[in-house]
């Protein structure tokens, strides 16, 4: 076998090995140069997978050399490509900017382990998305899991420990659900590989336990990606982890998660039974409804501006979910637009407000009164963020709110058109306020003197924006890859 | 227990999980709620090892005259499982002695009191917690 | 069936307890009848674990954890009856699912039809040792345990994050004894040597009997750790000295990922054994060899890491 054939484990083990070379390394630079050229690194082979599976092939790698279902497989095919595209790129762009942030957040002789625990998180979450295997999902999930726990815990106010705590619980909640999930998959087929459950779950579909372990998958799943009502544990993690840990976890972490939704609702158990017999959509598009108008209302009054994000994420979950509670081609082409789109445009965010804390050190609105005046770059790129996330066009959130429209029209739901409207006219407040602050308060007197964030915070942040301006002018990239993965995923549905 | 047909053993063990589930969610002191962590997913383990067993079987290690073996996979699966249970617990309890360092309780009512205390008076608050924290990171040098 | 009316005994008393001293404790005899349910059920492996990690570590843990917040709950303020209602909702849908359920112990259960038939019958032959559970563990799903053993790992760092290690060695003979006992001394003195000797044995016995790297790890950490309360931070701390512990857990993490990163230079899957050797049998033997002496390196180093971080806090508070 070439090294080309190996893309599909190596995007898992570099980021995997890397973790125990920075501990042994143990100096922060050092550390953070081997996490800089492990995250690069998975990004370039992350690439070949998409050249790989640009026009809806799949591959698949025995590892270990056993053959599915009796060892476990690899599976990637366009959609877990594109989904390990968003992960690895966002963590290379994270580290870049890691240094300058890791340096004034954590202490020296913790770098080198936090560094470890970044590769950990993103090693985990890529493995989540390139297995076939059911269990193997499980041992993925708890590796990203407990390193994400203990990143959360870093950041400098006690109330992070509390934070990572809740998340600790509900998360252990969810993998437990998942697991007796797959306990029952397995009870009723006798295998774990993804492709031969799919294979025998339509034999045994009429069975209670077959109905329990899609409850018990969902709600689990939920969980980990902070469906409405069961977000609690994200505002506070989010908000007060370290900068760069908010940055990656935003823009990675759920979007994983509804990997997974779609995984096990389309590939393993099929559209028929998710939808026919289980009727999962009627479930997901109040939650949808509910998530998209409270959570943006609640980010309205918020003072803290990474809590204010926070809320908008469990919002724009909502949007994703109301892709797929659409259940048509085009509502999940549009749910997985917007997870691409959502990843740059609250990682545009939220390194812009890395940089301000890096600069200021606070994130709450009224300490930033003015701010604009001596940061100008980093709030300039924090508004192009925000006018994604609106949903102005020649932005990328533009193009997936358009595709989720239009797919709510083909539906017949015209009603869902007035709640979009109202989320983005929510989201344009809570954005104005920032903007009315930082652009046209008088300074606060306690930033005078402030500069521009430095290059390497400054140059991350400028181009995870103009990320979300290519891919708003540039749509037909992202479109033709959400609708081959959508065709692969969905085979027969339409 | 494979004198024992039927599905009373699965019935227990859903008493079992719902048991530790419920001490996870109702109880407000943070080691209870590892502890009932720990009950629910050892109670989740039993329902797999179950699955695995056949009458008549033996333990799935080769051994002569014997024909039955139960499965040897939930076993493997189970092993993972509980070291991934063990981790978990260490690093939540890592964290409740953290907190308690930070704030002088494991009581989640007392602890959320307390943030809101803070939130009240903001800008104070976050630096006080700021250094508090900073010191505790000290000390674990 | 008396063992499963002890546990929902034992889940009760442990619901209702304020004494948390007592829950812990309960919650060791709760992971030791799960371990005596195991043997029943033929799953000898997984008792041997659940006994040495669920009674015996997180016991420990959750001791120390104890020891360091406060012993005693509160009584809980809030109304128990929306908690009641998820439970109450989980069950039901739980205990509908069992109806549709396989009895225990059919043979014709799908679990005993699929895929467990191949493990039995090519287990022996194909990996070429008595113990299948050995086999399918470190080989057919050795990528599993590969995770397995970096999430131990990310336990560790995740633990040292946030208690911190102590650097270098730190010999202070005596320094936490539990007290210049000399009965416990001289029995420690004899039973220290036979631990880590069963340690190894279990190590390097798993493809015949249960056990394996896991278990010896933990085993290994016991001996230390005992050693360690009855003579203090001395001469435990001197062979292996805690501000080595981390490394010693990358590296065995190292070692599993190296015969996977090995296997794909050769030309192989990650974690093809057969590139190990000419002969695919000897080469999943010293596979799994050297995969199981990296799970117990990882496992022994951070269990060990663990409890001194633990007992170093305690000294401080």
């Amino acid at each position: 076998m070439t090294l080309f054939e190996h893309l599909p484990v190596l995007v898992v083990i570099i980021p995997l090995l890397a973790a125990p070379l920075c501990v042994l390394l143990d100096r922060p630079v050092l550390a953070w140069l081997a996490a800089l050229l492990a995250s690069w690194a998975t990004f370039a082979a992350t690439i070949g997978l998409v050249a790989q599976t640009a026009s809806g092939e799949t591959i698949s790698y025995y590892l270990g050399g056993w053959a599915p279902p009796w060892g476990i497989e690899y599976r990637i095919d366009t959609l877990a490509a594109y989904v390990l595209l968003i992960v690895s790129g966002i963590a290379a762009v994270v580290m870049l900017a890691a240094r300058t942030s890791v340096a004034k957040e954590i202490p020296a002789d913790r770098a080198a382990r936090f560094y470890a625990a970044l590769m950990l998180a993103m090693a985990g979450l890529m493995g989540i998305v390139a297995t076939g295997d059911a269990f193997n999902v499980f041992v993925f999930l708890e590796i990203s899991s407990l390193s994400t726990y203990a990143l959360i815990s870093m950041g400098r106010d006690r109330r992070a420990l509390y934070a990572a705590f809740q998340y600790l619980v509900m998360g252990t909640i969810g993998a437990t659900f998942i697991l007796i999930g797959i306990g029952f998959l397995y009870m009723m087929t006798g295998t774990l590989n993804m492709a031969d459950l799919a294979a025998r779950l339509p034999a045994v579909s009429n069975a209670a336990t077959i109905s329990a372990a899609f409850a018990f998958l969902t709600v689990g799943i939920g969980l980990k990606l902070a469906l409405f009502p069961l977000h609690l544990w994200l505002p506070n993690a989010y908000a007060y982890a370290p900068s760069m840990v908010s940055v990656f976890l935003a823009a990675t972490a759920t979007k994983v998660a509804v990997y997974l939704m779609l995984r096990f609702v389309f590939t393993v158990f099929g559209h028929e039974f998710s939808l026919e017999q289980m009727a999962l959509h009627y479930v997901l598009l109040p939650l949808a409804v509910v998530a998209i108008l409270s959570a943006s209302l609640v980010a309205v009054f918020q003072q803290d501006l990474k809590r204010m994000l926070a809320y908008s994420s469990v919002a724009q979950i909502g949007y994703i979910l109301l892709g797929l509670a659409l259940m048509s081609p085009e509502g999940v082409t549009a749910a997985l637009l917007h997870v691409f789109n959502h990843a740059l445009m609250k990682g545009a965010l939220f390194m812009a407000l890395a940089a301000v804390m890096w600069r200021v050190g606070s994130v709450q609105l009224t300490d930033l009164a003015g701010l604009g005046r001596y940061m100008p770059w980093t709030l300039g790129a924090f508004v192009i963020g925000a006018l994604s996330l609106i949903g102005v066009p020649l932005t990328a959130g533009f193009v997936s709110k358009w595709y989720l429209v239009t797919a709510a029209i083909d539906a017949g739901w015209w009603w869902l058109i007035p709640v979009i409207a109202v989320g983005s006219l929510l989201a344009v407040i809570y954005v104005w306020r920032v903007v009315e602050v930082v652009w046209f308060r008088p300074p606060n007197p306690a930033l005078v003197d402030q500069r521009e964030a430095p290059l390497s915070l400054l140059g991350p942040t400028w181009a995870l924006a103009l990320a979300n301006l290519y891919f708003g002018i540039h749509a037909d990239l992202t479109t033709g890859t959400a609708e081959t993965a959508v065709a692969s995923l969905l085979g027969g549905l339409r | 227990m494979s004198d024992l047909p039927g599905i009373y053993n699965y019935l227990i063990v859903v008493f079992l999980m719902m048991a530790g589930f419920y001490v996870v969610i109702s109880q407000g002191n943070l080691v209870k709620k590892l502890v009932g962590l720990g009950l629910f997913q050892t109670s989740v383990f039993i329902l797999y090892i179950s699955m695995g067993n056949v009458i008549g079987g033996a333990a799935p290690i080769v051994a002569e005259g014997v024909t039955v073996y139960s499965s040897p996979l939930p076993h493997v699966l189970i092993l993972t499982a509980i070291v991934v249970g063990v981790a978990t617990t260490a690093v939540g309890l890592s964290l409740a002695v953290r907190i308690h360092e930070a704030y002088g309780t494991v009581e989640e009512d007392d602890i959320t009191a307390q943030d809101r205390a803070d939130d009240e008076t903001v800008g104070t608050s976050s630096t006080k917690d700021a250094a508090a924290n900073a010191t505790s990171t000290e000390d674990a040098r | 069936m008396t063992l499963l009316g002890f546990l929902v005994l034992i889940a009760v008393a442990a619901i209702r307890l304020r004494d948390l001293f007592a829950v812990v404790m309960l919650f060791g005899v709760y992971s030791l009848l799960t371990a005596a349910l195991f043997m029943n059920l033929d799953a000898v492996d997984v008792a041997f674990t659940e006994a040495a990690v669920g009674a015996g570590v997180s016991t420990v843990l959750m001791l120390s954890g104890l020891h360091l917040t406060s012993r005693w709950e509160q009584r809980p303020k809030r109304s128990p009856l929306l908690p009641l209602l998820v439970v109450g909702v989980t069950g039901a849908v739980l205990v509908h699912a069992m109806l549709d359920a396989p009895f225990v112990g059919d043979p014709q259960a799908p679990v005993q039809t699929h895929v467990t038939p191949y493990y039995i019958a090519n287990a022996p032959v194909e990996v070429g040792m008595p113990n299948m559970v050995t086999a399918v563990l470190a080989s057919y799903r050795g990528y599993d345990t590969f995770g397995e053993t970096v999430v131990i790992f990310t336990a560790g760092l995740a633990v040292m994050l946030l208690l911190g290690i102590q650097q270098g060695t730190h010999n202070r003979p005596g320094l936490n004894a539990i007290g210049d006992q000399l009965v416990l001394r001289s029995v420690v003195k004899l039973l220290v040597p036979a631990i880590l000797l069963y340690a190894l044995y279990v190590q390097f016995h798993g493809d015949f009997g249960a056990g394996g790297g896991f278990q010896a790890g933990v085993i290994f950490a016991t001996g230390f750790v005992l050693y360690d309360l009855a003579f203090g931070e001395g001469d435990a701390r001197t062979v292996v000295p805690p501000g080595w512990l981390h490394r010693l857990a990358a590296l065995g993490v190292l070692i599993y990922g190296g015969v996977g990163v090995y296997a794909l230079l050769a030309g192989k899957p990650f974690l093809d054994y057969s590139a190990l050797s000419a002969d695919p049998v000897a080469g999943q033997h010293l596979g799994v060899l050297l995969v199981e002496l990296g799970v117990g390196i990882t496992v022994f180093a951070v269990i060990l890491t663990i409890f001194y971080a633990f007992s170093g806090r305690g000294r401080r508070a």
